[in-house]
């Protein structure tokens, strides 16, 4: 019942929310909502790109609020909120960036306790890592959902670029840009 | 419903979890990748039934399946943009909403980053590469 569910199970239902999506009439993507955010709080007066029909969007906000809701049942009822991970990973996050909590905790408390916030370094790597994120699923109009699933899903050569440049920036990130970030 | 059943399994299969996300990029486990590829087969085997059999959504509507525009600096540029801020905080859009669910509200600050974003994204698209 907590035991986190491995791949093979996840994969699947994965592919089966895309699915239910397309016979909506809709598609899977979960990056556009922050587009229909901006456009909602007025961001069409700097900037035509958020002038659009946002009310035909609103079907992908209540996708947000359902994950939000599936997010707290699922924590609240169905897992004991640990990840454990391989222990070469784990041991290497402990000693060369002092990140101790894997296997005790769902994310690290060292930069997503609410009292961190109080410090300036973790504040900025959140706004930071948020504000990549968002620009960057707009530049290549997609994130994890809207492309790596999807998008390669329809066989779409834009998005098996859009995939490559997720894992350059990646593995960029983690091991060069750590070190240098968290060392 | 759709959004409440994604936010159970991005949870409980732990991709939204910063620790996953970390170890994949260290190739530490197949976990990761093998969540994404078997919905990619799944989903490539998925679709080409819907495009031979012209399958229709509910109420006769077309499939939303429209290809993306061709290209590459923006998707490799943005690709790349999108894979620094993933690692960095550990997540991507859907997982984001799931932990705000579950409680962990400095979440919250990386949507605020996510929606500036999309904001500055929204400002400069004009004088960027595509």
């Amino acid at each position: 019942m907590y035991a986190p569910w491995p791949w093979y199970v996840a994969g699947p239902l994965i592919a089966l929310t895309m699915f239910i999506l397309l016979f909506l009439g809709k598609k899977f993507g979960m990056s556009s909502n922050l587009e229909t955010m901006c456009a909602i709080g007025g961001a069409g007066k700097v900037a035509a790109y958020f002038r659009f029909d946002w009310k035909k969007d609103r079907w992908n906000l209540i996708v947000v609020v359902g994950a939000v809701m599936g997010g707290f049942l699922a924590s609240q009822y169905m897992s004991n909120n640990t990840v454990e991970i391989n222990p070469q990973v784990a041991r290497q996050l402990s000693e060369d960036y002092g990140i101790d909590s894997a296997g005790e905790a769902y994310l690290p408390p060292e930069l997503f306790a609410a009292e961190q916030l109080g410090d300036p370094f973790v504040l900025a790597v959140l706004i930071l890592g948020g504000f990549l994120v968002g620009f960057g699923a707009r530049y290549a109009g997609g994130c994890t959902s809207g492309h790596a699933i999807s998008g390669l899903s329809n066989l779409q050569l834009p998005s098996l670029i859009a995939v490559i440049g997720f894992f350059i920036g990646g593995l960029v990130m983690v091991h060069l840009l750590y070190p240098l970030l968290f060392g | 419903m759709v959004g409440v059943f994604f936010g159970i399994v991005m949870y409980k299969s732990e991709a939204a979890s910063w620790f996953r996300i970390y170890e994949m990029f260290q190739f530490g486990a197949f976990h990761m990748y093998g969540i994404i590829g078997s919905a990619l087969v799944l989903g490539i085997l998925g679709i080409q039934v819907i495009k031979r059999k012209n399958l229709k959504a509910f109420g006769n509507q077309e499939m939303r399946l429209n290809p993306k525009e061709k290209g590459i600096s923006r998707y490799l540029i943005g690709g790349i943009i999108f894979g620094l801020g993933w690692a960095l905080a550990g997540a991507c859009p859907g997982p984001m909403y799931v932990l705000i669910g579950a409680g962990y509200y400095s979440i919250l600050v990386v949507i605020g980053g996510a929606l500036l974003g999309t904001f500055a994204y929204g400002l400069l698209k004009d004088k960027l590469p595509h």
